[in-house]
């Protein structure tokens, strides 16, 4: 039965949003699927609306379709309503692009851009009828691949998944592709294990299996060995340089269904080495490496030709660093000037030039919110996570705002940041209520708003908080409810200042799938069995679940759910991602650490002299910035 | 913080019929204006915005087919800053949509208050099931006929309502039986011999007020089962013409 369409039609009227198992966007691909040698289907383990404008599977998809003889289709997490009928009519987990099951596939990567996917992704196993343990995997079911940024700890999922690989994914799923293929054309020979050896052998697949695991009596990890002749003993990272000649997504999926972002992405710049030292992103990634303002042109021409968005998103993880950025704004301002294309800087340090960069992109008038990061409240905490911003910059930035006619200025900070008080938070008000008050002023009226976002904050592997205590939900509930009344209990401010919140117990399980090793890897069973999913949805989101799930496995253990979030860690611990190289030397990351504790702040490596991280020197990388002199030309004959 | 920049005036309205074909049936209509608004503006038609610090594109719909109904007649108006030539916008409209939502007829609209003069909707059911529920479709009709009120229930957004269907069915038949009667589902081979049976239906609906929809009325024929496995079809929505009992092309008066 290749299609399970002529099944799954007669339940789509009974489920909520049918167009997002339906397929057919434009700028989709169903390739033959009989003239095809290796086969993917690549995987975001969220609802289709989160899923779908995901870059990374659409720049794999693109990718991979380009290629003879290899073929990619897509599948996103089923909600709960359909996923109970497709059970009780055998329908198994297909993709959208040719309504296939899963299982049909050679290999079935899934993008991890938090780890709050892993209940997501057996669903979708065990829906699509392959084993969940890569051990009982046979010939006929597809290799599992985790890719993303969880991936770079996944050995909480290291006994569902057959590979996980790390950093940029282009060059690598077409390496693996290859090995596949050569594979298969040979005739299989020496079945599942010997195509992981090889792919193991390639140097850019982590398999877990092909790796022991020890522990001490007390839980912490004694080491982490190679099971078999010529694997690496660390896996390393991928880096692709020159972003130039990887204009992907050349043909962005639009989708007809209603997603998260409604506009198109060009990725201006990969890498950041601000060094927030908070930021996985900013410390996996590294180092920077622009797309020129020439390829960045071009790629937003051709991107609005190919979908008819309205809106295009310069992205990347500190879009107003690139070097060229000034001219990047004013040239595509000036060529898209009165076209009805909205231009926007998704996310945007504290800084006043930020706010001349918005005004530029806004020029035909859409002047809604701006958001700024400043993550830390008080001036201290944000020397501990080198996010290098005073209190004026804050002030002098937000009030640039208000006097250019954006009403709407929205705050990110972070709570439960290691050595933070109470005072550090409380800060926070005090420092909005002056923002708000200096608007009131530049503005000469009432009618400035600022949101306050706050979450709590969840160390992540390779970066200098690995080693950090987690604060508990506990602190971090009750922090967030002085700060709450701090802000509403003032009549002054109470309408002007909006806060929103994410509580700390989401992030206390977001920790231990951060942090978390293999034995982990039964707690995420144990609680998809008694019915987690959707982790990321708070009306799906169960901790009761979750810590049923954790006393039940680590019972008579030392292990427990305080062990891996609020244990602060030595440095002679071996971490369960020892073994696995984003590049990063341990011994600065830990300097890195002891420095925070210090209050000693770091600066940027694109102005300033090397401070030594070692990722270039590793990973055999650069920095790739420009300036390149170039600009943006005018667009004729349209 | 300049002024919203000034639209240019419009010079040309066009009428525009279109499909909702196949799987493209479970598009939302947010969903399609979605669509169609960034298919405006892959094929370059020159739509007119409205003015203001966030101009729209200036389309308006008209009579819009629920989620999952196929369409083989929805309308809609667009406005435009220049005047475009009717034939070629119809292929690059076409064109720049996915397949499954097509453009079937594009007229310059020379009369005004289009959607008033929509006055009711010619539907086909397309209906597959086990016998059991099949063959109560022509007594469920006879039923549904001879009443003069037939109460259904529907949540809506404003909560659950009441309203009459019977009212607002100008007619209801059964088609004559298509040449196979007997086909079995997908799932024969694995699941057993499932018979199904087929049958068509078509009626023709007021539009108004309460608005009945075609799945109202598979309701309100009380047959346990029925709407999951039917396929409804819009094949035409117009003008009514009481003495000829049928609906009328709506795009008449813009053709003369």
């Amino acid at each position: 039965m290749p299609s399970v369409w002529s099944d799954l039609e007669p339940l789509l009227l009974q489920v909520s949003k049918p167009i997002q198992y339906v397929g057919g966007e434009l700028n989709s691909t169903v390739k033959d699927w009989d003239s095809a040698e290796v086969r993917w289907v690549l995987m975001y383990p969220d609802a289709y609306e989160v899923g779908l404008p995901n870059q990374g599977v659409m720049i794999l998809y693109e990718v991979l379709n380009e290629v003879e003889g290899v073929l990619a289709e897509r599948s996103y997490a089923i909600w709960p309503d359909l996923e109970k009928l497709m059970r009780e009519n055998d329908i198994p987990q297909f993709t959208l692009d040719s309504h296939r099951s899963v299982r049909d596939f050679d290999l079935f990567g899934i993008s991890f851009a938090t780890e709050l996917g892993y209940t997501n992704m057996l669903s979708a196993l065990h829906l699509g009828g392959i084993p969940l343990f890569a051990a009982d995997r046979t010939l006929d079911d597809p290799i599992v691949v985790a890719g993303g940024h969880a991936a770079f700890n996944p050995e909480p999922i290291s006994d569902f998944i057959d590979i996980a690989v790390l950093g940029d994914g282009e060059e690598a799923v077409l390496r693996m592709s290859e090995i596949v293929r050569e594979w298969k054309r040979e005739g299989r020979p020496g079945g599942r294990d010997e195509v992981l050896l090889r792919l193991a052998r390639s140097g850019g697949c982590y398999v877990p299996r092909f790796y022991d695991v020890e522990y001490f009596e007390d839980g912490r990890i004694k080491r982490v060995f190679p099971n078999r002749s010529d694997v690496p003993y660390r896996v390393a990272k991928h880096t692709v340089m020159d972003l130039d000649k990887w204009p992907y997504p050349k043909q962005p999926l639009v989708p007809l269904a209603e997603t998260v972002h409604e506009r198109m992405s060009v990725e201006i710049f990969r890498g950041c080495t601000r060094g927030c030292r908070f930021c996985q992103a900013g410390m996996i990634t590294r180092p920077v490496r622009e797309r020129s303002i020439t390829g960045i042109a071009a790629m937003v021409e051709q991107g609005l030709c190919a979908t008819g968005y309205e809106e295009v998103g310069l992205l990347s993880l500190s879009s107003a660093d690139h070097s060229e950025i000034g001219e990047i704004a004013k040239g595509l301002a000036d060529r898209y000037e009165g076209e009805n294309v909205g231009l926007s800087l998704p996310s945007t340090r504290v800084d006043a030039f930020n706010v001349d960069l918005a005004n530029e992109l806004t020029r035909n008038g859409r002047r809604s919110g701006l958001t700024f990061a400043p993550e830390g409240g008080s001036e201290r905490i944000r020397q501990v996570i080198n996010k290098m911003v005073t209190e004026e910059d804050l002030i002098r930035t937000v009030t640039t705002a208000y006097a250019n006619g954006w009403r709407q200025v929205k705050l990110y900070f972070m709570c439960g940041l290691p050595t933070e008080t109470d005072e550090d938070v409380m800060q926070i008000a005090t420092m909005t209520k002056r923002a708000i008050d200096a608007g009131r002023s530049a503005t000469g009226g009432n009618d400035v708003r600022c949101t306050i976002s706050i979450g709590a904050f969840v160390p992540k592997p390779h970066t200098p908080f690995q080693w950090a205590a987690q604060e508990s939900p506990d602190v971090v509930d009750h922090r967030l409810k002085m700060l709450r009344d701090a802000i509403q209990g003032d009549r002054k401010y109470a309408k002007a200042i909006g806060y929103r919140y994410h509580d700390g117990k989401p992030s206390a399980i977001e920790g231990l799938l951060s942090r978390g090793d293999r034995r982990v890897g039964a707690v995420i069973l144990r609680a998809w069995e008694s019915g987690q999913r959707f982790d990321g949805w708070s009306e799906h989101f169960s901790y009761d679940r979750w810590v049923a799930a954790v006393v039940e496995i680590f019972e008579g253990s030392p292990l427990s759910l305080e062990w891996f979030t609020t244990r602060e860690r030595e440095l002679s611990e071996a971490l369960p991602w020892d073994h696995l190289d984003s590049g990063l030397d341990k011994e600065w990351l830990w300097s890195d650490w002891q420095e925070a504790l210090a209050g000693g702040e770091v600066d940027d490596c694109r102005w300033t002299p090397c401070f030594d991280c070692g990722v270039c020197p590793t990973m055999d990388t650069e920095i790739q910035v420009g300036p390149t002199g170039r600009t943006i030309p005018l667009l004729v004959n349209r | 913080m300049k002024a919203p920049h000034a639209q240019r005036p419009v010079v040309q309205r066009i009428r525009v019929k279109y499909a909702k074909r196949g799987r493209l049936r479970f598009t939302s209509h947010r969903d399609f204006s979605r669509a169609l608004e960034r298919a405006v503006r892959r094929s370059r038609i020159p739509i007119a915005y409205s003015s203001g610090f966030t101009p729209h594109p200036r389309i308006s719909y008209a009579g819009a087919s629920p989620t999952g109904v196929a369409s083989e007649a929805e309308y809609l108006e667009m406005a435009l800053q220049d005047r475009v030539d009717l034939a070629e916008v119809l292929i690059k409209l076409d064109e720049a949509l996915p397949i499954g939502l097509d453009v079937i007829e594009i007229v310059e609209a020379t009369t005004s208050e289009f959607a008033a003069t929509l006055e009711a909707s010619e539907w086909h059911f397309s209906i597959s099931a086990p016998a059991e529920i099949a063959d109560q479709i022509p007594g469920a009709i006879a039923t549904f006929l001879a009443a003069d009120e037939v109460m259904v229930e529907r949540m809506s957004k404003n909560g659950l309502r009441r309203f009459d269907v019977r009212s607002a069915v100008l007619s209801l038949a059964e088609q004559a039986p298509p040449e196979v009667p007997e086909v079995t589902d997908g799932n024969s081979t694995t699941m057993g011999e499932r018979a199904l049976r087929s049958a068509i239906l078509e009626a023709v609906i007021r539009h108004g007020s309460p608005s009945v929809r075609p799945d109202d009325l598979l309701a309100a024929l009380r047959i346990e089962g029925l709407a999951s496995r039917a396929i409804v079809t819009r094949l035409a929505q117009g003008p009514f013409d009481e003495r000829a009992g049928a609906v009328t092309d709506p795009f008449g008066p813009d053709r003369k």
